[in-house]
Parts: C-alpha cells; structure tokens; sequence
C-alpha cells in the first residue's frame, strides 16, 4: 500500500521532564494532603498540644468515622454523576432500627446487625431504582428519602431515645483492639499492626512502582516517590503510637481503614470503578461503549445504603442510644468531604483516597474549633468557608490550565 | 424590470477557525426584493457565512466587509444585526415549547408598561401577525402543541414583528411535508411582493428553482458562481455540477481492494424514531457490507444515516426496531451494546465529544474503556497492559501527544479521532461503522484517517462509513448506498458514482414523495 503519511515521528519520551512539572501535574494530590497536616498542625499550636494527645486523638478518629465511611460510598456516587442527601436520614433510621430491634425485642445482635445492615442496602436500592431507571434526578429522590427517613425514624422510635445497647454490640464503636502482646505503657498489638500497615503499604508501592517501570511508564520522581512513602510511613507510626498510648487502636479504626483500602482499589484499580468514573465522565459515552449505566448507577445507591447503614450502627453504638435526632445534618458533613478533597458535582472526578482527606480535614477543624471553644455559630461559618475555598481553588486551577 | 438597488453587500470574506479557513473571499449581492438562494455542500461555508452576516461571529473574527442599505456595518451582536431588520431562522428552530405563540413572538421584546408584559397588546398584535403568516392559531396555544411546518410560520411571524428587511432562512423546509413546504414558499413569495428580501438555505434544489431570484452557489468555502434566473431558469444540472465539481486530486489513498464473502447484511431493518413513535426514522433498509470492503452511505443530514448505525449497534437509538442483522450469513442478537461489541461489530459516533471520549480522562483509560476486560484479571484492571495497549496504539495511529496519560480533552480534533478509532479498534471489530470520521478535523488529519481506513480494509475487516462530504465517500468507497428520508434510495459500485448521480438521486426521491 502506498500511504505516503508524512512520516510524524511522536514527540520524544518524556523522561526529562523536570520534577516542577510533576508536582505542578498532581498539585492538586498533594495540595490536599499538605492542608490537613498545615491544619492539623495549627490546631495542635493553638490548643496547646490538647489535638494530638492520644485521648484526643481516639476521639478524633471515633466521632469522624461514620462521617468517613459514608464518603467512602458518597464518592462513588458523586462521581457517577448524583448526589445522596438522604444519607443521613437512613443512618439515623437504622440505628433508630437497631435499637428497636435488640433493645425492645431482644433480637441478638449478629442478626439485627445483618438485617440493618439488609435493610440500608435495600433503601438504597429503592432510592437508586427510582434513579438510575426511571431518570428521576437523584437530588429530588435523595431529598424525598430525606423526609421520610427522618419520619420513620421518629415513628420507629415513637419519639424517646432508645437504649442501652447489648455490650457486645457497643464494642463496634468503644471496643479496642485486644492487646495479645500485654504492652505495660504501650498497646504493644497496636503498634505492631501500625508497623505491619506501614511495611505493606511501601511493599505494595515498590511493587506497583516496579511494574510501571516494567512496562515503561512514566513513574513518580524517585525523591517525590520516597518524599511521600516516608511522610505516609511516618504518619501511620505517629499515628499508631499515639493511640497506643491510650487503649490502642479502636476497632472503629481498623473497620475503616479496611474499607479505605477496599473502596480506594476499587474506585482506582478495578473494572467497575473504571465504569463508575466513565458513567460520570460522559453517560452517552460510557453506553455507547458497552456500560451498562442504569445497572451501575443503581449499584452505586445500594453500595451508599449499606454504608450508611454501618455508619447508623457505628453511631448508634457509640452513643448508646438511638434518638430520633441522630443523623441529622450528617449528609452536609458527608458530602462536603467529597467536593474538599476534589470531587466535581459535574460527576467523573474525584477520589477516595481526597474523599477521606476531606473528611478528616472537617473532622479536625471540629474538633480543633470545639477545643478552643469556638461557637457552634463561628464553626458554621469556617466550615462553610473552607469548602468554598476549597473548591474555589480547584476550579480556579482548571480554569487556568485550558 | 426596474434596477432595485442592492440592499446586502457581503465583499470578501474571510473566516478563519484554529486549524480551518471556513470562508475565503466570499462575496454575496443580495438585491432588495429578491429571493437570494445560497446553496451548497454540507460543510461548504453557508452557516457560517449567515453567522457572520447576522453577527454571531461579531466584527474583527472575519475579514471583509459587510454594507447593508448602502452603509457598512460591523455588527457587534446578533442584536446589532436584528435591530436592522436582518432576522435570521435557524434550522433547529429557537422556540420555547411550553410558552405560547404570543410570548415567544414577543420573547426578549414584550410589549410591556414599566416592566409589566402588556398581555392584551402582546395579543391583539400576535393576532395580526399570525393572519400575515397564515395561521389561525390562537394567539395563546401553546408551541408544543403545534406542528412543525406551523411552528416554522410561528418563526416567520416573529421576524416580522421586528421590522424584518432580509429574512434568512437555514434549510427551512428540511423537516417539513411538501404541503407545509409549499405554503411556506408561497409565504415567501408573498413577502418578496412586500418588498422583503429572502435568504434562503436549501438543499431541495426544485424549491430553489421555484422561488429563487438569484443564486449563489458556495463550495469549500469560496463563491462559485452567482446565477440569475429572472430571464431564463437555470437547470437543477448546472447547479449541481457548480455546487460538487471540484478535482478529486491526491486526497486519497491509492487502495487495491481484495473484496471477499459477505460478512455483514442488514435486511429489511426498520426503527421507530423513540419520541413519535409512528414515525419510521429507518425504513425497511437492506445493506451489505463484505470482508475487506469500504461501503458508504451518502445522504443529507436528517436521512437517517447516524440512526441507522446506532440502532444496529445495541439498539442505541430509536424504538421498535425490527429486521435482522446478519454476520457470515447468521442471524446475530445486537439488542444491546456489549452483544454488538462481542460479535465484532464498533461504532465510531459523529460527535466524538458528546458520544465518543471521556475529555477528562486520558488517552489509555479512552482506549481500554470498551475493552475493559481485555486488560484486567478478575476484574482488577492491570494498568501496564492497559499502557502497553494504548501506547500501541499511539505508535500505530500516530496519536500526537505527550503520552498516553494526556487528558483527551487537550488533543486536536484529528488525534481525538484516532483515539476513539484505536478505542474500537481495540475491540478487534469485523465491523467498524464510522460515522463522519473527518467531521471537524484538518486536511492533513483526514489523509490519515482514509490512510487507516484503508489498511483495516486490507487486514479484511469491512468497513461501513457514513459520510456527508461525498467527495470522499466517491474517494475512499468501493460502493455507495443513497439514503434519503430512512430509504436506501439508490446504490452505486465505485465506477458507476459521481457526485452529480448522488445528488440527483437524492434531489429525485426527495420530489417523488
């Protein structure tokens, strides 16, 4: 054949390109996590030390854990283009659910767990029937299960507060990590595992960075490569060695965590995160390219009601009583960690790993602010601020870059 | 005949887009009091000599010059224009469906008393036009339950509320019956006794014949020829040879076709548009694609092209679809996307921005998206494979591009291209339909295309490609289906077509009915 393409050579590799041109590529990355420690360490400042002690700190990781296991599931849905306002209302409802069940009839609290659990995924469900087949937007379906899960949860608890809880169930939120190894000043189980979290995490780093090599991709500058392990490694260490100090690591801590990882591979590693990213990117798209985009979007809702659902157990449990009052505002929380750590409301952007950033970056300034002694009013208006600004300067930033 | 003195001189246009000139040196002499048909190919300049005219591309985007009523003007605005009496009618018409006629006469003009709309003056002065146009709507029925050719008159009356001096019309008759379209060019007539001159956008070139004053014919961006038909008419023939003869040089690449067994049939494929759905978009069409073989399908836009491609590619588009699809002779289930892909059949869309790329995404992650499975193990994608496919892909199409991690978004029209093409080649298709593949891409970038075009022909897949511009349909196609109005209306092999037998094919099946 005689094609005679004028012959356009593709541009040289580009393995010179400066380690400024990188960071100025994945700014936005380490942007976010470069505020949570300039936030943190502000506060730890301002309150004298109070943020990083480890009671402090157990708190800290305690009252933001159902917030960040229900951005976890938010993200997903963020990014394939809807929303979920009723998050907060369900998770007051199945602790509400939870309560009734193992307090009033004494159901044993590995079913009523199961069943609550059961019972979120199926809101979700209903929620995401109405979404993603019948087109209905998914902020007047979100708001309607806002409403009514508010009102079923009054009406399950006939307006009181319900409680105590069954010890066993408690431990979902109050437990620790029993410490096999009898540490004397230190929760010795703990630190071990804070240690093995650290070793695995850089393995599988290497590992990863190793195969991208292989296949010849372009791969992080070795000094920004190590900069990070070490920052990652670093924290992780800080972190476990501060909460051993107190009871070790909460088993609230460790439930979240695992879901961290899991939803993080999935959002970045697997065939349906890919999916969920390209139903948000372009619908139209994603169809045509042989995605089945109702089916997944419904997933994306069933995936949020369960999680909510954990996250309604995980507080229920933590108060120790349901009351009709739980969960409220919570889905404001939720999804405002989503757009700090840089989802975009357009759908297919946004991360978990950001997501969980987020959530911690709202987390600290509660709790730093509460500490301080900062009015709920005041608290309000920062937090309001912070989440402007925060996506003020992502869209600033993508403006300049087209 | 008294001289009317020329009320629209347009001299030496020039319009540049990045990487497109789309006029150069146009010149166009509208008279008052005529009917000034322009006529041309898709993609020939005529939209967007009418956007400069009425100033959505405003003074100082384009070179030359625009006098209207004897005086130069440079429009700042579509507003600038309108307050002149220039009004333009676009194809897709700029109605609000679910106000009434009145208030889309007077959308944006309300007849209004310190900021309250004058309901019964706005009424009573509807009333009055709808009588010029015709109509004897009420003036508060709402568009939404008009028809087309009524909403098209609506559109007219609009015009006249504002003083209209030269009325322009984009394709008006496109979506219209002939009843419709008779009464709107009697309209036009009439308002030409009125002394309002017309600009009129048409392909229906027997409608041209009927009411045109003067013609100007516009090819690749250039006038071509000015024709007055007020002593003599001028036959359908010349302005078909002016508006396609243009040299078929070395645009193409040289193909020595080896064309085998039928792979791919349609027969007596039929689908319902989704919305009206007693309307056939696709009529009872029958195609035949074999292995190795470049097929085309000409026709205007609206034909039905793009929704025949999407209804056989996982019943993309429409409702009630029936016939059948074949491959090497047996009938083949393509009732959704991932069948149609399974059984080697890729769809390469018209709107590759709307349709065909994730802009935010990269060129690997585009690349992989149909394929997902082809690089990943039990569903963990495994991102080297991923690169190493896409960066093939890049070397093998010539992708011009940082690397494969580059935003969609960023590359040209012509690389965008080759991304979606290598996203379904990746698919390993036996059947690749391509809708416009060099829809809104350089010269330079569409030699290379055919240039690719050509190679998956030679690797003996069969290749269905929908195209308006013909002259690369007559280039790159060794056989050509006619569609007009959801019919396969003609076919020709690659000896017996010309651009002249197309169009009169189209031009003929559009006067039969």
């Amino acid at each position: 054949m005689s094609t005679q393409v004028a012959d356009v050579a593709p541009k040289p590799e580009s393995a010179g390109r400066s380690a400024l041109a990188f960071l100025k590529a994945h700014l936005r990355e380490y942007g976010m996590l470069l505020s949570l420690v300039a936030i943190m360490a502000f506060f730890q400042y301002m309150t004298g030390g109070t943020l990083m002690q480890p009671l402090n700190l157990t708190n800290l990781v305690l009252q933001n854990s159902y917030i960040v296991i229900m951005a976890l599931g938010m993200l997903l849905v963020i990014v394939a283009g809807s929303i979920d306002l009723s998050v907060g209302s369900v998770c007051g409802f199945i602790g509400a659910l939870a309560a009734v069940l193992m307090v009033e009839h004494n159901v044993h609290w590995l079913p009523a767990t199961l069943i609550c659990l059961a019972t979120g995924a199926l809101i979700g469900a209903a929620q995401g029937w109405f979404v993603a087949y019948w087109r209905i937007p998914s902020f007047i379906v979100t708001l309607a299960g806002l409403l009514v899960f508010k009102g079923l949860a009054l009406m399950v608890l006939a307006g009181q507060s319900v409680g105590p809880f069954p010890a066993e169930f408690q431990l979902l939120s109050t437990g620790f990590l029993p410490d096999l190894l009898h540490g004397e000043s230190y929760h010795l189980t703990s630190l071990l595992l804070g240690a093995i979290a650290a070793a695995a995490m850089v393995f599988f780093k290497l590992r990863e960075r190793a195969q991208a090599a292989r296949h010849g991709m372009e791969v992080e500058p070795l000094p920004f490569f190590v900069g990070k392990n070490l920052v990652f490694v670093a924290l992780i260490l800080l972190l476990t060695t501060l909460l051993s100090a107190y009871k070790g690591i909460p088993n609230v801590l460790l439930v979240m965590a695992v879901l961290i990882v899991c939803y993080d591979f999935l959002a970045l590693r697997t065939t349906v995160g890919r999916r969920i990213y390209a139903l948000g990117g372009n619908e139209k798209a994603a169809r045509l390219s042989g995605i089945k985009t109702e089916r997944l979007a419904f997933l994306t809702f069933v995936n949020m009601g369960l999680l909510a659902a954990l996250a309604g157990l995980i507080f229920a449990a933590r108060l120790n009583t349901a009351t009709p009052k739980a969960g409220l505002g919570f889905e404001l929380d939720v999804i405002a960690a989503c757009f700090i750590g840089g989802a975009s409301a357009s759908g297919g952007v946004g991360k978990v790993f950001g997501a969980v950033v987020g959530a911690f970056i709202m987390g600290v300034m509660n709790n730093g602010m509460s500490i301080l002694g900062i009015g709920i009013d005041y608290q309000q208006v920062i937090k309001g601020l912070v989440l402007l600004a925060a996506v003020f300067v992502d869209v600033a930033n993508r403006k300049r870059a087209l | 005949m008294e001289s009317p003195a020329s009320l629209l001189e347009m001299r030496g246009i020039t319009k540049a887009f990045p990487g497109v000139v789309a006029l150069k040196d146009v010149n166009l002499s509208v008279r008052a009091g005529e009917i000034h048909a322009v006529v041309g190919e898709n993609g020939a300049g005529k939209s967007t000599l009418m956007k400069v005219l009425s100033g959505v591309y405003p003074h100082g985007t384009y070179e030359g010059e625009i006098r209207f009523g004897g005086e130069p003007r440079q429009f700042r605005g579509i507003r600038a224009s309108e307050d002149l009496g220039i009004i333009i009618i676009h194809q897709e018409l700029a109605l609000v469906p679910l106000l009434s006629i009145a208030e889309n006469i007077f959308l944006g003009n309300e007849p209004a008393r310190g900021g309250v709309v004058d309901r019964h003056a706005a009424y009573v002065r509807t009333r009055e036009l709808l009588a010029k146009v015709g109509l004897k709507e009420s003036p508060s029925t709402l568009i939404d339950d008009l028809g087309v050719g009524k909403q098209q008159l609506v559109e007219i009356a609009k015009a006249l509320s504002k003083e209209v001096k030269l009325l322009i019309l984009d394709e008006p008759t496109a979506s219209l019956n002939e009843t419709d379209s008779d009464a709107l060019l009697d309209l036009l007539l009439e308002l030409k006794a009125q002394g309002i001159s017309c600009i009129l956008i048409s392909h229906k070139l027997n409608e041209v014949e009927r009411v045109a004053d003067t013609i100007t014919v516009l090819r690749d961006g250039s006038t071509v020829q000015t024709l007055d038909c007020r002593g003599q008419p001028v036959s359908q023939d010349v302005i078909i040879r002016n508006m396609v003869g243009r040299e078929m040089a070395d645009r193409y690449p040289k193909r020595d076709p080896r064309i085998g067994e039928v792979v791919f049939e349609l027969r007596d494929w039929t689908v319902h548009h989704p919305l009206h759905s007693e309307r056939e978009s696709v009529k009872r069409v029958n195609l035949q694609a074999r292995r190795g073989e470049i097929v085309g399908i000409a026709g205007l836009m609206g034909a039905g092209r793009t929704e025949l491609a999407m209804s056989v590619f996982g019943k993309s588009w429409g409702r009630r679809i029936s016939g059948q699809v074949l491959l090497h002779g047996q009938e083949v289930d393509v009732s959704t996307v991932e069948k149609a892909v399974r059984h080697g059949i890729a769809y390469v869309t018209e709107d590759r921005k709307g349709y065909g790329l994730l802009l935010d995404d990269d060129i690997a992650r585009n690349v992989s998206l149909a394929n997902l499975r082809a690089v990943s193990t039990r569903g963990v994608v495994d991102e080297g494979r991923e690169f190493a496919a896409a960066d093939g892909f890049r070397k093998q199409l010539r992708i011009r591009c940082k690397d494969v991690f580059q935003r969609v978004g960023q590359l040209s029209g012509g690389n965008q291209q080759k991304v979606v093409l290598g996203k379904w080649l990746f698919t390993q298709p036996q059947v690749l339909i391509l809708d416009e593949p060099t829809r809104g891409i350089d010269v330079g970038a569409k030699f290379e295309i055919y240039s690719l075009m050509a190679q998956m022909a030679a690797e003996g897949r069969c290749i269905v490609m929908i195209s308006s511009e013909m002259p690369e349909l007559l280039g790159m196609c060794d056989r050509i289906y006619v569609m007009n109005e959801g019919r396969f209306v003609a076919e020709f092999g690659r000896m017996e077509a010309s651009q002249e037998g197309i169009m009169r094919a189209i031009v003929n099946a559009g006067t039969l009915q």
